[in-house]
């Protein structure tokens, strides 16, 4: 039986949806890029892509942008897939920020975020020349992303203005931009988390490890799991790791995410899990939590 | 899980306060969608923005913007999901104040059902109106009147029975399938999720029993078959598919298509997927077509039925929701957008404006931001289209403002006014070419724009008499001349100064035909019509001569008078002084009569046309 009627009809319909979007984005825009975090939506965004332009494959390459602090596992799952597909994966690092010696744990979630993530990506971006980048992000994530459109303008300088937005009637896409200014594209913007694990069971779509539970050697902070991935991870006085059975529901930078206590090992478990659950999947993110209107203010600044 | 479980994509809408975000908030809350750590931080914002004296503030839920959370009020349209086991459902949050409602239009566009939000201490508003009238012209067909706060009339069925009838009346005309008024309180959660006690005369279902149950099918796939083609996919010189959406019908392998607008026909080989080839494709899916012929289609193309074609033609008739901060000026290029073709398009006559509340149509010149109006429209390209009542995917535009790339309208087509196909322009064997080399001579518009009193006649007059000297054949159109006659009928509003230099540009035009030298003398204004006039004579035809003067200067010579009466404030709209100039980025030509004589500045012109071997 074709892999397609495995899906429900909303899915189809999502996954549809996408599809449209990326060829649109390929179409319309003169470099693309597909922004690929490793994590389970930039999994299904690639997977959408692969099938998007079959039988030819993405007419776009991959950006990871490599903070240094992403779990080993993460970036070993990266340049696997990158090497199995046969697809071109940039990855960039700020060396500025390197140099300056910022790190999550030193400087803190939020410069860190600001300096190796939004800063490393406005450069990554620029150094390239890319006028479209694709990211997974799901409207359902956070209040201000509920807000955004799928093909999202950004000025001068990646800046997002929330106030003016262009309109997005029907699939008619405005993606006219000046030299210098650019577009994010969200494939992915009507998914929720529900969707991205359903469509992943679905598909058979391969994620990285760390989503499903393993012993891991890990230290309770803040109210959470934190794995001690390398020997990078000062511990405090009196703090000795762990061995727990842990999961991850979203990654990041390994001292910024935090891990939960599960037995699930396998997808139905994972998705059993999670419609018991009763918080929400950017819990686990030490950056949104700073300040009221946090993630607004980093879109603001080009975030993703 | 049912296995068949489908979407429905609906909006909320009504005024400011009538409860829109606190409904949907509910809605989430019953539904067992809000996690505890959003409720965590939602009582957080409710005590710091909240306007509920402490209790959760639903609002502050999907009001996701500082300046919203602010202000209290619902800006842009924020989108949710969620989910009961016989359906999935995203909505539209969609705001409320006037200056919003073009993203109200956002949300209803892929809306195919309208929660129309009242307030039941206060009954019907202008703005419940327009936003219904709103949802009736971007096609919604399935509408649910909520009539909320019932809680604060003492849950009256009488209240509720006036409002229902009231509303049923006013929309008797906007073709809804069906409106089920549902008498509800969004912040106590009453006839939500249940039904209520406190409303036991109220006998229908509540709020998420009809969500669950309504039938919306559009019922695409019976419509005749429609295919934008989006992309054309070539991995590799053996492989030719065209990518794309199916918007209406269905397609099989073997099926004869024709590539709208040409008539040109050919069969479909394949349905290529990722997941393997389809022996049939219907609405929604997401293909790659390959043909049986070697057909020239491209991306903007549309493949379809050949027994129910779409019309094909460059004059259509539309209605226009206006978006932009500028106002619709007729006579004004714009970007369009249908399906996936761009051409250029305007609007060549405004036959009326819909006043909202009452439903008249007036007579106006113009429309301003979040004004409705029936257009006749010209694009530069034909356009294969359907009425948009027909099929929502194949009648829609969009329009873009050519300079900052704002999205300015959205566009239901009505239908055609006459088939491109039988426009024939008259073909003379006496034409241009032919009159322009009796004269000896290549035709060409030099367009001199710059403030009044800047020396534009001056120095027109100065290069045609010497053009004239030297044998050439030449004719200057100039703004006051032509206001005298022509364009008597126009004044100076933005509207009328576009159309002035609509028709001056299609006398040069008919002037450039007859081979002669033209020279128009026009303030000018405005980029776009410059930029318009380019397109309408072809760039190599056009010269854009700035005749740059300061400001200062201008009104010190003062030859007409005109800036010492404008100053007093007797002359509206006076270009420089309540009027802008966009001054041209890039001229041709710039003269800056400030500095020079008109004499050198008529030779700079000069020997740029002897450079061109225009003049000798």
């Amino acid at each position: 039986m074709p892999v397609q009627q495995r899906l429900t009809p909303h899915l189809a319909r999502l996954e549809a949806e996408a599809i449209g979007n990326l060829r649109e984005g390929a179409a319309a825009f003169r470099q693309p890029v597909l922004l690929y975090s490793i994590g389970k939506d930039s999994s299904v965004l690639l997977h959408l892509a692969l099938k998007a332009f079959f039988p030819g494959k993405p007419p776009f390459p991959l950006l990871h942008i490599d903070t240094t602090w992403k779990f080993k596992e993460m970036i070993r799952f990266r340049d696997g897939i990158a090497e199995r597909l046969g697809l071109e994966m940039l990855v960039h690092t700020n060396q500025e920020g390197l140099v300056r010696g910022i790190n999550p744990i030193a400087s803190g979630s939020a410069l860190h975020t600001q300096v190796m993530k939004t800063e490393a990506l406005r450069q990554a971006l620029d150094k390239y020349g890319f006028d479209a980048a694709f990211g997974g992000a799901r409207r359902d994530e956070e209040k201000s992303r509920a807000k955004e459109r799928i093909f999202s303008f950004r000025g001068p300088g990646h800046a997002w203005d929330p106030r003016a937005q262009r309109p997005e009637l029907w699939s008619l896409f405005n993606t006219r931009i000046h030299q210098g200014e650019s577009m994010r594209i969200f494939p992915l913007s009507n998914w929720t988390e529900y969707d991205v694990w359903d469509y992943i069971a679905a598909q058979d779509i391969p994620v990285v490890p760390l989503y499903f539970a393993a012993l891991r050697p890990v230290v309770r902070r803040s109210g959470t799991w934190i794995m001690v991935d390398d020997n990078r991870l000062p511990l405090e006085q009196g703090e000795t790791p762990e061995t727990r059975m842990v999961r991850f529901r979203t990654l990041g930078c390994y001292p910024l995410s935090g891990a939960v206590e599960s037995a699930a090992t396998t997808l139905p478990d994972i998705i059993a899990e999670m419609r018991a659950a009763r918080s929400s999947e950017r819990e686990g993110r030490l950056i949104d939590n700073d300040t009221d209107a946090s993630m607004e203010r980093k879109k603001r600044e080009g975030y993703f | 899980m049912s296995a068949q479980r489908d979407l429905l994509r609906f909006i909320t809408c009504g005024s400011v306060d009538d409860g829109k975000s606190t409904l949907i908030g509910r809605l989430l809350y019953e539904c067992g969608l809000i996690f505890e750590d959003t409720l965590a931080a939602l009582s957080r914002d409710s005590r710091r923005h909240g306007t509920t004296g402490g209790e959760i503030d639903f609002a502050l839920l999907l009001d996701g913007l500082e300046a919203e959370r602010q202000q209290g009020i619902t800006i842009d349209v924020a989108y949710r999901y969620f989910a009961t086991p016989r359906r999935s459902f995203i909505v539209a949050d969609t705001p409320g104040h006037e200056q919003y409602t073009r993203n109200m239009a956002t949300g209803a566009s892929t809306a195919s059902l309208a929660i129309i939000l009242v307030d039941a201490t206060k009954g019907l508003l202008p703005q419940s109106q327009r936003h219904s009238i709103i949802c009736s012209l971007l096609g919604i067909r399935h509408l649910v009147l909520a009539i909320n706060k019932m809680d604060l009339v003492g849950f009256d069925a009488a209240r509720f029975s006036t409002i229902a009838a009231e509303y049923g009346t006013f929309a008797e005309s906007l073709g809804f399938q069906d409106i089920t008024a549902i008498p509800i309180s969004a912040r106590q959660g009453d006839n939500i999720t249940s039904l209520s006690s406190n409303m036991p005369w109220y006998r229908g279902p509540y709020l998420l029993a009809h969500l669950e149950a309504v039938d919306v099918s559009a019922d695409d796939a019976a419509k005749p078959f429609r295919f934008p083609v989006q992309w054309v996919n070539r991995p590799d010189a053996r492989f030719r598919g065209f990518a794309g959406t199916v918007a209406s019908g269905r397609i099989a392998a073997g099926d004869t298509i024709l590539l709208a607008g040409t008539g040109m026909q050919s069969g479909v080989a394949r349905i290529v997927t990722a997941d393997g080839d389809l022996p049939e494709a219907v609405a929604g899916q997401a293909v790659t077509l390959t043909l049986t012929d070697e057909i020239d289609v491209a991306r903007g193309d549309m493949l379809v039925a050949p027994s129910a074609r779409p019309e094909t033609t460059d004059q259509f008739a539309a209605d226009i929701l206006w978006m932009g901060n500028e106002p619709m000026l007729p006579g004004r290029d714009y970007l369009l957008r249908i399906g996936h073709a761009w051409t250029a398009a305007r609007v060549t006559s405004l036959r009326h404006r819909l006043e909202v509340t009452t439903r008249e149509h007036q007579a106006a010149r113009l429309l301003e931001m979040n004004d409705i109006g029936l257009c006749h429209l010209t694009s530069q390209k034909p356009l294969s289209f359907d009425p948009y009542a027909e099929n929502r995917a194949t009648g829609a535009f969009i329009l873009v403002d050519r300079f900052t790339h704002e999205t300015v309208a959205a566009g239901m087509i009505r239908h055609g006014l006459r088939r491109a196909t039988n426009i024939h322009r008259a073909a003379f064997s006496v034409d241009k070419t032919v009159r322009s080399a009796r004269y000896d001579q290549r035709p060409i518009l030099l367009w001199f724009t710059g403030l009044s009193g800047s020396g534009k006649s001056t120095i027109a007059n100065l290069v045609e008499e010497a053009l004239f000297a030297a044998g050439r054949h030449c004719y200057s159109l100039d703004g006051d001349n032509l206001r005298h006659g022509l364009c008597r009928d126009l004044g100076f509003t933005p509207a009328d100064r576009v159309e002035n230099i609509r028709r001056a540009g299609e006398v040069a035009k008919l002037f450039l035909d007859a081979g002669l030298i033209v020279l128009g003398s026009f303030i000018s204004p405005f980029r776009a019509e410059r930029q318009m006039l380019r397109e309408l004579v072809g760039a190599g035809e056009f010269l854009e001569i700035h005749v740059d003067a300061p400001i200062e200067t201008c009104i010190a010579r003062d030859p007409k008078g005109l800036y010492v009466k404008a100053k007093a404030g007797l002359i509206p709209n006076f270009t420089g002084i309540s009027s802008p100039y966009e001054a041209p980025e890039q001229p041709d030509i710039h003269l800056k009569t400030g500095e020079c004589s008109a004499e050198q500045c008529a030779e700079q012109v000069l020997q740029v046309l002897r450079g061109k071997g225009i003049a000798c």
